[in-house]
C-alpha cells in the first residue's frame, strides 16, 4: 500500500508491481477467505452441522480480488498520483454554476412534492402504493432520523450510537398514549418530541464530561439499555410481542382513514375507497417533518447556538476558553437531535400501527450513523442522497427479479446491505474522513482540503 | 577535510501544515566534526533536527547521510543508519525505567552490546547508575537530560545530534557534558550536530558553526570565528548565558 | 455459601473469557489511543474459525483426542483472526492515524458491521451447535466444576503467563510500550512503529481467537452476531481495569464475569445484558480511568 512506485519509473517496473501486488493481494485474500468462504457450515437433516464446499466461489472472490488490485496498481494509483500532482499545481478556481445546480434544491423539493402523483399517474392507484409507501416513506423516515441525528453529530461533532432510542421513546410514546387514552396523532407528535428531548437531555446530561469516544460508547449503552428495558417491562410495553392497534392519523379531525369511520376520506370526497389515500397522506407527512428538520438545521446553524456546535466540533478545550458554555451547548444538540428521532418515532408508530423492541436495535443507530458518515457530516443534500442510496437502494435490489436468479432464490437485499454498509462505511472514512460535501467548506474550494484538514490533525492525535 | 561530509542537507524546506519552518536550508557535518547550530527561539533549529529524521517530512531539498539518500526514508530507517538524536524535550519513556530507556536505545543491536554500553554511559553520567530502576517520569529534568543523551549513545552512533543538551542543567554538569562530548568525539570519532542556547559554549566546543535566522542559515564558519563575528557577539553572546 | 462458591467459579469462567478479549481492546487502545469497535467481532470470527476446523477435524479423523483438537483449533483460529486483524489495521485504520479523532471509531463501527454480516451472509444466519466436546463435570459435596471450566482458566492462566512475559520482558514488548508511550521518541531510537502497532493487533487478534474456541466449547454454540454483546463486556472488562493496562484488563474481566453471575443468580437472568450495559455506563461516566490505570486519559 505504501509502496509507492517512483513516478519516472518506466510501464515495465509498474506492470511488474501490479503483478507482485496482485499476487500479494491474492495470497491475502485467499487466507481470508478460505474458511469463512470456501467452507461453509450448514445443517443437515439430522439437524448436524456439516461443511459444505465451495471452491467455485472462493477462486471467483480471490480472482477479483487480484483483478482489482492489478487494474488499481496500473491505473488508478497512477492516475491518483497525477491529479494530486496537478492539483497541487494548479490552483481551482470557482467555476460558475449553472442554473440548473444552483437552484437544485428547489427542484428536488418541488419533485418530492409531485412525486405521490407521478407516482399514481404512472402506475395508478394501486400500483403506486410501492412507490409511495415502501419507497417513498420508506427513505423519508430515513432521511429525516439522519438529519436529527445530524444535528448531533455533524454539527456538534457528538457521535451517538444510541439515537435509535429517542425514535423508540417517539414510537412507545404515540403507541401507549394512543392506545391507552386514544388521543390524538396531533397532540401526540409534539408530545413525542418532548419526550424524547426531555431524555435527550437526561441522557446527555451524565455524559457531558466524556471524551468523543467514550461519549459515543456510552450512547451505545444507553440505546441498548432503552431498548432492553422495553423488553423486559413488559406489564408496560407488552415486551417484544410489542404494542398493536396504534390509532391511525387523522388529517387534523377533518377526515380521517378508517373505512368504518362516517369521515371516511372516500365518504367525505365521494371517491372511490382506496388504502394509497393514507399512504399519500402519510408521504406528505413525513416529508413535512423532515422538511421540518432541514429547516431547523438550516436556521440553527446561522443562530449562535449553530456556531457553538461548531466551535465544539473543531475543538472543544478552545471552545470552553472562548466562554462558551460547553455544557449547554451539548445539551441542546442533544436534545433537539432527540426531538426529531421522537418526532420520527411517533410518525413510524402511526404509520406501522405496531412497535416491538426489534426495531430499535443498535443496527438501526449504526445504519442511521452510516447515513450520516457516508453523506459527509454536516451536508443536508449528501446526507439525503445517501439516504436515497443506501435505503432506497435495497428497496430496489429487492425489486430486480433476476438477482434472485443469479443469487439463488432466498437472495434478501438485506443481508447484502449490512455488508455493503459496512464497507462503505470504511471506505468513506478512509478516502475522505471529512465526508464529501463538508458544510464548512464551500464547495468552490473543494479541491483546498489542506488547509482546512491541517487545522483538525492537531486535535486528532489519540 | 574529508570529500564528502557524513551529513548534508541541502536547500531543505519543511511546512507545518501552510506555515514554512524551514526555507531551504543547507548544513554539512563532516566525519568526525563537532558542529553547532545557534540561533533564537523559534528560528526553525528544532524543525531541522527533526526533518533530519524524516518527522516532519521536507518538502524541498535532499538529505544525505553517509552516501545515502534519506530525505524520504522512513523514520525508524533513518535510525538504523546510525544517526542518534537527544530531542528537544527530551521524550524519555516516562513510564519505563531509566535502565529499559537505555535498552531502548540499544534496540537496534537487539542488546548485543549493552552490557559494555550502559558502563561507559553511567561512567559518564554516575547518577543514572544510582537511578537505575526509578521511572524516567520521575527523573528530575537534569537527570532526564542525561538519560536522553545517554539513551543516544547507546545506539552507537556514526553521527549524534543533541538538541539543546545544556537546557535546564546546572553550569557544573554543562562542563560535564560538554567535556564528555569532546571526549567522545576525540576518543572515539564521534561526529556531532548540536542545537545550542548556550552559544559561547558550544562554540567554543565546536569545530564549526552555523547561525540560524527565521528558518535560513544566514552565518558559518569555525567556531572561532564565529564567536569573534561581531554579529554574533551582538545577537547570541552579550548578555546571554556564558 | 455452595451456591455462591457455584456463582463464583462460573464468573471465573467467564470473567477469563472476557479478560482474553479485553486485552485486545485495551492493547490497541494504550497503542493508538482508538477503540477498536471490530474486535468483538474479530473474536466472533475466532470462534467460527474454530467451529470450521472443529466440523474438519471430525470430517477427517475417526476420532481426535480433545485437548489436542482443542489445540489445532486454537492455532488455527489464531491464524485466522491474526490475518483478519492485521489486514483491517492496514487497510481501515492506518490511513487515519493523525485524522479528527471520531474518525478511526467510525471506521471501527463500519468494520463490525462489515465483518459480522460478512459471517451472516457466508455462512449463514442460524445457530450453529456442536456437540460438546468436553462433559465430565467434578462434584465436591455440592459444587460442581466442569472440566469445560478447568480448560478455560487453565488455557487462560497459561496464555496469560506468557503474554506478561512477552509483554515485559522481550524486546517487542518493549517496544511496544515505547510505542505507546511515545511514537515518535520510539521511531527516532530505530522502532518500526507500523509493524510493532501491526503486531498488537495480531497478538490482541490471537487472544480472540482463543476466546472465541474456548466460547465455542463452552457454550456449544456460535452465531455471527456473537460479537456484539461479549465484545461490549469485554470493553467494559478493559475500561474498568483501566484502559491501557494489561493486567487492569483481566482484572476488569474477572469482575465483569462475576457481576455477571451473581447478578443472574440472584437477581433476575432478564436483566443480565441490561446490568453489562450499565456497569459499562457507570464506569464511563464515573470512573473513566478505572481500577488500575492512569489518571490522564485524555491523551493530548
Ligand atoms: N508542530 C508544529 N506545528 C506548527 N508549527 C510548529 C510546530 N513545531 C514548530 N513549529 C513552528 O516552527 C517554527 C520553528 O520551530 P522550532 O521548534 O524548530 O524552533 P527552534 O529554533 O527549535 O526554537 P527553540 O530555540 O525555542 O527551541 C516556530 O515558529 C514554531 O512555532
Ligand atoms: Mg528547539
Amino acid at each position: 500500500m505504501e509502496r509507492t512506485i517512483s513516478r519516472n519509473s518506466g510501464e515495465s517496473s509498474l506492470f511488474a508491481a501490479a503483478i507482485r501486488e496482485s499476487l500479494f493481494a491474492g495470497l491475502i485474500s485467499l487466507g481470508l477467505f478460505i474458511m469463512l468462504v470456501g467452507l461453509k457450515t450448514d445443517q443437515n437433516i439430522r439437524n448436524e452441522l456439516v461443511i459444505e464446499q465451495r471452491w467455485g466461489l472462493l477462486a471467483s472472490l480471490v480472482a477479483l480480488t487480484m483483478v482489482g488490485r492489478f487494474l488499481y496498481v496500473l491505473f488508478v494509483r497512477p492516475a491518483l498520483e497525477r491529479r494530486k500532482l496537478q492539483k497541487a499545481r494548479v490552483a481551482p478556481k470557482a467555476a460558475e454554476k449553472s442554473y440548473l445546480a444552483r437552484n437544485w434544491t428547489k427542484f428536488a423539493v418541488l419533485f418530492l412534492f409531485i412525486y405521490p402523483v407521478l407516482m399514481v399517474l404512472m402506475f395508478g392507484l394501486q400500483g403506486s402504493l410501492k412507490w409511495v409507501d415502501n419507497f417513498g416513506i420508506q427513505v423519508l423516515i430515513y432521511v429525516m432520523l439522519a438529519w436529527g441525528l445530524n444535528i448531533v453529530v455533524g454539527l456538534a461533532g457528538l457521535l451517538d450510537l444510541g439515537y435509535v432510542a429517542f425514535y423508540a421513546v417517539g414510537a412507545y410514546s404515540y403507541a401507549l398514549l394512543g392506545t391507552q387514552f386514544g388521543w390524538s396523532f396531533w397532540i401526540l407528535l409534539p408530545a413525542a418530541g418532548l419526550m424524547a428531548a426531555f431524555w435527550g437531555v437526561i441522557l446527555g446530561f451524565p455524559v457531558l464530561r466524556l471524551r468523543g469516544d467514550y461519549l459515543a460508547i456510552v450512547t451505545l449503552a444507553f440505546g441498548e439499555i432503552i431498548r432492553l428495558v422495553i423488553i423486559n417491562w413488559r406489564e408496560v410495553t407488552n415486551g417484544a410481542a410489542g404494542v398493536s392497534g396504534i390509532p391511525k392519523v387523522t388529517f387534523f379531525g377533518l377526515f380521517d382513514f378508517n373505512i368504518s369511520s362516517p369521515y371516511y376520506i372516500a365518504k367525505v370526497f365521494d371517491i372511490a375507497q382506496s388504502g394509497v389515500y393514507y399512504k399519500i397522506f402519510l408521504y406528505y407527512l413525513i416529508l413535512l417533518l423532515a422538511l421540518l428538520t432541514a429547516f431547523v438545521t438550516i436556521r440553527l446553524r446561522r443562530l449562535p447556538v449553530g456556531r457553538a456546535w461548531e466551535a465544539l466540533r473543531e475543538d472543544e478545550i478552545a471552545c470552553r476558553s472562548l466562554g462558551i458554555n460547553t455544557t449547554n451547548t451539548k445539551l441542546t444538540a442533544f436534545a433537539i437531535g432527540a426531538m426529531f428521532g421522537g418526532f420520527a418515532g411517533a410518525f413510524f408508530a402511526a404509520r406501522q400501527g405496531f412497535v416491538s423492541p426489534e426495531s430499535f436495535v443498535f443496527l438501526e443507530s449504526a445504519i442511521i450513523v452510516a447515513i450520516v458518515v457516508l453523506g459527509g457530516m454536516g451536508s443536508l443534500t449528501g446526507i439525503a442522497i445517501a439516504a436515497l442510496v443506501t435505503i432506497g437502494g435495497t428497496e430496489i435490489l429487492r425489486e430486480m427479479q433476476f438477482l434472485k436468479v443469479i443469487f439463488g432464490p432466498d437472495f434478501t437485499p438485506e443481508l447484502y446491505r449490512m455488508l455493503l454498509f459496512g464497507i462503505a462505511m470504511v471506505i468513506v472514512m478512509v478516502w475522505k474522513p471529512r465526508g464529501f460535501v463538508s458544510s464548512r467548506e464551500p464547495t468552490a474550494f473543494l479541491h483546498e482540503r489542506k488547509a482546512v484538514s491541517s487545522a483538525f490533525t492537531k486535535e486528532g492525535h489519540g | 577535510m574529508a570529500a564528502k561530509p557524513l551529513l548534508q542537507v541541502e536547500v531543505v524546506e519543511t511546512y507545518y501544515g501552510n506555515i514554512r519552518a524551514l526555507g531551504g536550508v543547507d548544513v554539512a557535518v563532516n566525519e568526525g566534526e563537532i558542529v553547532a547550530l545557534i540561533g533564537a527561539n523559534g528560528a526553525g533549529k528544532s524543525t531541522l533536527m527533526m526533518t533530519i529524521f524524516g518527522n516532519p517530512r521536507a518538502r524541498a531539498g535532499t538529505i544525505t547521510f553517509a552516501g545515502t539518500d534519506i530525505t524520504h526514508m522512513p523514520t525508524h530507517e533513518i535510525a538504523r543508519l546510525r544517526i542518534a538524536q537527544s530531542p528537544e524535550g527530551r521524550r524519555i519513556f516516562p513510564r519505563m525505567t531509566v535502565l529499559e530507556n537505555l535498552q531502548m536505545g540499544a534496540s537496534l543491536d537487539n542488546l548485543q552490546y549493552f552490557d559494555e554500553d550502559v558502563e561507559k554511559v553511567f561512567t559518564l553520567f554516575p547518577r543514572l547508575k544510582e537511578r537505575m530502576s526509578q521511572r524516567g517520569g520521575t527523573l528530575s529534568g537534569g537527570e532526564q537530560q542525561m538519560l536522553s543523551i545517554g539513551r543516544a549513545l547507546m545506539a552507537r552512533p556514526k553521527l549524534l545530534l543533541l538538541d539543546e543538551p545544556s537546557l535546564g542543567l546546572a553550569p557544573l554538569i554543562v562542563r560535564q557534558i560538554f567535556d564528555a562530548i569532546r571526549q567522545l568525539n576525540k576518543t572515539e570519532g564521534l561526529t556531532v550536530f548540536l542545537v545550542e542556547q548556550n552559544a559561547f559554549g558550544a562554540l567554543k566546543l565546536a569545530d564549526r558553526g552555523y547561525v540560524m535566522v527565521n528558518g535560513r542559515v544566514t552565518m558559518s564558519g569555525s567556531g572561532r570565528d564565529l564567536l569573534a563575528d561581531p554579529e554574533v557577539r551582538a545577537a547570541y553572546l552579550e548578555g546571554g548565558r556564558h | 455459601m455452595e451456591y455462591f462458591i457455584q456463582q463464583l467459579i462460573n464468573g471465573l469462567t467467564l470473567g477469563s473469557i472476557y479478560g482474553l478479549i479485553a486485552i485486545g481492546y485495551t492493547m490497541v487502545y494504550g497503542i493508538i489511543g482508538m477503540i477498536n469497535f471490530a474486535h468483538g467481532d474479530v473474536f466472533m470470527v475466532g470462534a467460527f474459525g474454530a467451529l470450521i476446523t472443529f466440523l474438519l477435524l471430525l470430517g477427517l479423523f475417526y476420532s481426535v483426542p480433545v485437548a489436542v483438537a482443542l489445540l489445532i483449533m486454537m492455532v488455527v483460529a489464531a491464524l485466522l483472526t491474526s490475518l483478519y486483524n492485521w489486514a483491517i489495521e492496514k487497510v481501515a485504520y492506518r490511513p487515519l492515524r493523525g485524522s479528527f479523532r471520531l474518525a478511526p471509531l467510525i471506521t471501527a463501527i463500519g468494520m463490525s458491521i462489515a465483518l459480522s454480516n460478512f459471517v451472516q451472509v457466508t455462512q449463514g444466519p442460524r445457530n450453529k451447535p456442536i456437540p460438546p466436546m468436553v462433559s465430565k463435570v467434578y462434584t465436591i459435596d455440592t459444587i460442581s466444576i466442569s472440566l469445560k471450566q478447568i480448560i478455560i482458566v487453565v488455557v487462560t492462566a497459561i496464555l496469560l503467563a506468557i503474554f506478561w512475559y512477552v509483554v515485559n520482558r522481550t524486546s517487542l514488548g518493549r517496544a511496544q510500550r515505547a510505542c505507546e508511550q511515545d511514537m515518535k521518541m520510539a521511531a527516532l531510537l530505530g522502532i518500526d512503529v507500523d509493524r510493532t502497532i501491526s503486531i498488537t493487533f495480531i497478538m490482541g487478534a490471537a487472544l480472540a481467537a482463543v476466546a472465541g474456541t474456548l466460547f465455542l466449547m463452552y457454550y456449544g454454540v456460535v452465531v455471527f452476531s456473537d460479537g456484539f454483546v461479549p465484545g461490549v463486556k469485554a470493553f467494559t472488562a478493559a475500561v474498568l481495569g483501566g484502559i491501557g493496562s494489561i493486567p487492569g484488563a483481566v482484572i476488569g474481566g474477572l469482575l465483569i464475569g462475576f457481576i455477571e453471575s451473581m447478578w443472574s443468580a440472584y437477581f433476575s437472568i432478564d436483566y443480565k445484558d441490561v446490568a453489562a450495559f450499565s456497569i459499562l455506563a457507570i464506569v464511563l461516566i464515573f470512573l473513566p480511568s478505572g481500577i488500575l490505570g492512569r489518571p490522564e486519559v485524555e491523551k493530548v
